[in-house]
C-alpha cells in the first residue's frame, strides 16, 4: 500500500536481512527436528511401519498376513476410539483418567436399558450415549466452572462413575445370547466382514471414521483450532477472544460421547455387558496418546499420532506374542516408548525459530 | 463533560474518554478518579511509574477491567464494557504485552483467532469448514500492508517467528479489525534496538492509516520519537497531558515520579 512508503521501506529492508538470517544453514539434525516440529503423526507413523516390518522379517508370514494385520486392528479398536477422546483433552493441557470408566457406565446403561426396561435397542443406545456425555459435561463443568484441576477432577470422577457402574448394575453381567435375543443392536460392532483374508469388524471401521471425522474437526474448523489454542496458551486465547470455557466443556462432552460409543463397540468386542471389563481403558488411552507424538503440556499433537500409537500398542503386543516372550516383555516395552515419545516430544518443542 | 474537552485538540471531539474512572481493589486504590481522552488520528502515550495504575486504566478501556464508577465514551456515546470481547466489538482492539497469540497454530490461524470466516454453502454452514484460502489471503495482504511480506509462509507456526515478528502479527491482527482504537501495551519492551525501530515504525504505518493509537510504554526514547501527546499517570490518575516537542523526556520522568510538580498548562489542559 502506498501510505507505507515513507517509514515502511526501512522496516522492510530490515525484514529481508531478517528473512535471509532465517534462511541460514540447518544441521540436518536441525531440519530433522524442524520436520518432526510440522509433522507431530511422523514419529509414531515411521515406527509402526518400522515395527511392522521388523516383525514381519522375524516372525514371517504368520505375522504378516492380512489376517493378522487385521486382527491387530480389531484389538486395538476400543483403545483407538477411547484415545481419540483422549486426545481432544490432553490437547487442552488437560487428562482423562475417567474414559475408561465412562465406556463401561455407559456400556451398563446400554445393557439395563435393553434388558429390564423393554425399551428398543436402539432407545437403549441413546441412553448409554447420553449417559456418556452426561458424565463428560459433568467432567467438564468442574473443570472449566469451578476450575479445579482436569487430574484431579477425572481421579475422582473415575472413581465415581466406576462406582455407579456397580452399583446400578448390581454387579451383574448381561450375557451375549440375551443381548442376541433381546437387542441385537448392541452387538453392531462386533460384527464383521471380509474382504480376501481381512477381517474387519464395525467397530475397526467406527475407529477409523471417528478419527477421520476429528482430524477434519480439529485441521478445519474453527472449533479446532480453538482447542489447540487452549491448549497451547489458555490467557493468550482468552485475550484472543475465544470462550475457553466452552471450549473446555465442549471437548469434554465430545470425550464422554465417544466414550459412550466406545461402551456400544465394547459390548460388540466382549460380547457380554459386565460392570468388570475395561478396567485399564484410560491408562491404554493416555499411553496411546502419548506415543502417538500429542504433547502432555497441550497444544501439539494430532488425532493420526494417536492412531498410530494405539496401532503401536497392538503391533508390539501382538508381534512379541507370536515370538513367543513372556508378556511382561510387551509392558516392558510399551513402558520404554512411552518415555521415548516424551523425550522426543521435549527435543520437538525446543525448535529453534 | 465532553465540552470541557482536553490537551491540545480542544476542538474536535475525543473518540475515547473516560471521566472519573475509580477502581479499588480491596484497600488498594488502582484509579483514583482518573480522567482519559483520545484524540482521532493520534499517537497518546501514557506513562506512569511502577504501580501508577496505568494498567489498571488500560484494562478498564479495554474492558478487562470493569471500573467501580466512571464514565467512559466511545465517540460520546457512554459505553460499558465487561469484557475485552465487547470491547473488540465496538472496535477497540488491544495487543497486549503477552501478544496473545497461540504459538502453535499459524499466522494466519493467529490473525483470525476467536473470528474465523467459514467456507460459504453447506462446506461451511453445516459442516463449518474453515476458508483456509481468505484467511490466508486476508492475512497476507494485512502483513504487507506494515511492510511484514517477508514472513515467507503464512502458515508457518507462530513459535517459528523471532520476537519482532511475532508484534508484527499480533500488530497486524488488531490494525486488521480495529474500527477504532488500537491500544497497545510495552509492544517493545521484550524487543532488541532493530527490532523496536521496526515496531515504531509499524506505529507510524497504523497512524497514517488514520487509526489512533494508546501506547503505553515505560521506554522514554520510543515515547517521544512517536507520540503526539503524552498521559502521565500518577497514584492512579492523570497528573498532565504534555506535548513531547515541548518537554524534555527528563522532566516528564520527574513529573512523572513525583520530583517535579506538574507544568499549570499540563494541570489545566
Amino acid at each position: 500500500m502506498s501510505n507505507a512508503s515513507g517509514p515502511g521501506r526501512p522496516a522492510a529492508s530490515e525484514g529481508t536481512e531478517a528473512s535471509s538470517f532465517d534462511t541460514r544453514k540447518h544441521t540436518p539434525v536441525q531440519r530433522l527436528q524442524h520436520f518432526l516440529h510440522g509433522n507431530p503423526a511422523a514419529v509414531p507413523m515411521i515406527v509402526v511401519v518400522v515395527s511392522v516390518v521388523v516383525f514381519a522379517a522375524t516372525i514371517g508370514p504368520k505375522f504378516y498376513s492380512a489376517f493378522t494385520l487385521t486382527l491387530i486392528l480389531q484389538q486395538v479398536a476400543i483403545t483407538g476410539i477411547v484415545s481419540a477422546g483422549q486426545t481432544l483433552i490432553i490437547l487442552t493441557a488437560g487428562i482423562d483418567l475417567s474414559v475408561g470408566s465412562i465406556m463401561v457406565l455407559s456400556s451398563v446403561v446400554m445393557g439395563q436399558f435393553a434388558m429390564h426396561y423393554g425399551v428398543p435397542g436402539f432407545v437403549a443406545v441413546i441412553a448409554g450415549l447420553a449417559a456418556g456425555g452426561l458424565c463428560g459435561l459433568i467432567n467438564g463443568l468442574l473443570v472449566s466452572l469451578v476450575k479445579l484441576p482436569p487430574f484431579i477432577v477425572t481421579l475422582g470422577t473415575w472413581s465415581i462413575f466406576g462406582a455407579i457402574t456397580f452399583i446400578y448394575s448390581g454387579n451383574e453381567t448381561v450375557r451375549s445370547q440375551d443381548i442376541d435375543q433381546t437387542a441385537p443392536i448392541l452387538h453392531f460392532f462386533g460384527n464383521s466382514f471380509r474382504i480376501g483374508h481381512a477381517v474387519f469388524t464395525y467397530g475397526v471401521i467406527l475407529m477409523v471414521a471417528l478419527s477421520a471425522l476429528l482430524w477434519f474437526a480439529l485441521n478445519k474448523t474453527a472449533w479446532g483450532r480453538h482447542v489447540y489454542a487452549v491448549g497451547d496458551d489458555k490467557n493468550a486465547a482468552m485475550l484472543a477472544g475465544i470462550r475457553t470455557g466452552r471450549v473446555l466443556v465442549s471437548v469434554y462432552v465430545v470425550t464422554g460421547l465417544i466414550c459412550g460409543l466406545a461402551g456400544w463397540a465394547l459390548i460388540g468386542r466382549i460380547g457380554s455387558v459386565s460392570p468388570q471389563a475395561g478396567q485399564l481403558e484410560n491408562i491404554n488411552a493416555i499411553t496411546a496418546v502419548v506415543i502417538g507424538g500429542t504433547s502432555l503440556f497441550g497444544g501439539r499433537g494430532s488425532i493420526l499420532g494417536t492412531l498410530f500409537g494405539a496401532l503401536i500398542v497392538g503391533v508390539f503386543s501382538l508381534g512379541l506374542r507370536l515370538l513367543g516372550t513372556d508378556p511382561q516383555w510387551t509392558q516392558l516395552t510399551v513402558g520404554a516408548l512411552i518415555i521415548i515419545a516424551v523425550a522426543t516430544d521435549q527435543w520437538i518443542r525446543k525448535v529453534s525459530a | 463533560m465532553d465540552s470541557e474537552g482536553f490537551g491540545m485538540n480542544t476542538t474536535t471531539q475525543p473518540i475515547l474518554s473516560a471521566r472519573a474512572l475509580t477502581k479499588n481493589y480491596g484497600r488498594v486504590t488502582a484509579l483514583d478518579n482518573t480522567d482519559f481522552d483520545l484524540y482521532p488520528g493520534e499517537v497518546l502515550a501514557v506513562i506512569g511509574d511502577n504501580g501508577a495504575g496505568k494498567s489498571t486504566l488500560i484494562k478498564a478501556i479495554s474492558g478487562a477491567v470493569v471500573p467501580d464508577s466512571g464514565e467512559i465514551r466511545l465517540n460520546g456515546q457512554p459505553v460499558q464494557f465487561v469484557s475485552p470481547m465487547q470491547a473488540r466489538d465496538a472496535g477497540i482492539e488491544t495487543v497486549y504485552q503477552t501478544l496473545a497469540l497461540s504459538p502453535a497454530l499459524s499466522i494466519a490461524d493467529n490473525m483470525f483467532l476467536g473470528r474465523e470466516i467459514r467456507r460459504k454453502g453447506v462446506l461451511g454452514k453445516l459442516f463449518r469448514m474453515l476458508d483456509r484460502q481468505a484467511m490466508e489471503k486476508f492475512a497476507r495482504e494485512k502483513l504487507s500492508d506494515l511492510g511484514l511480506l517477508t514472513i515467507q509462509n503464512i502458515g508457518q507456526a507462530v513459535e517459528t517467528l523471532s520476537g519482532g515478528q511475532r508484534q508484527g502479527v499480533a500488530v497486524a491482527r488488531a490494525a486488521a479489525f480495529a474500527a477504532k482504537v488500537i491500544i497497545m501495551d510495552e509492544p517493545t519492551a521484550a524487543l532488541g534496538v532493530k527490532e523496536s525501530g521496526r515496531v515504531l515504525d509499524l506505529i507510524r504505518d497504523v497512524k497514517a492509516r488514520g487509526l489512533p493509537i494508546v501506547l503505553i510504554s515505560h521506554n522514554m526514547p520510543h515515547v517521544f520519537e512517536v507520540a503526539d501527546r503524552i498521559h502521565i499517570h500518577r497514584l492512579g490518575r492523570r497528573i498532565a497531558v504534555v506535548d513531547p516537542k515541548t518537554i524534555s523526556p527528563s522532566d516528564a520522568v520527574a513529573i512523572m515520579t513525583g520530583a517535579k510538580a506538574p507544568p499549570e498548562e499540563g494541570l489545566a489542559a
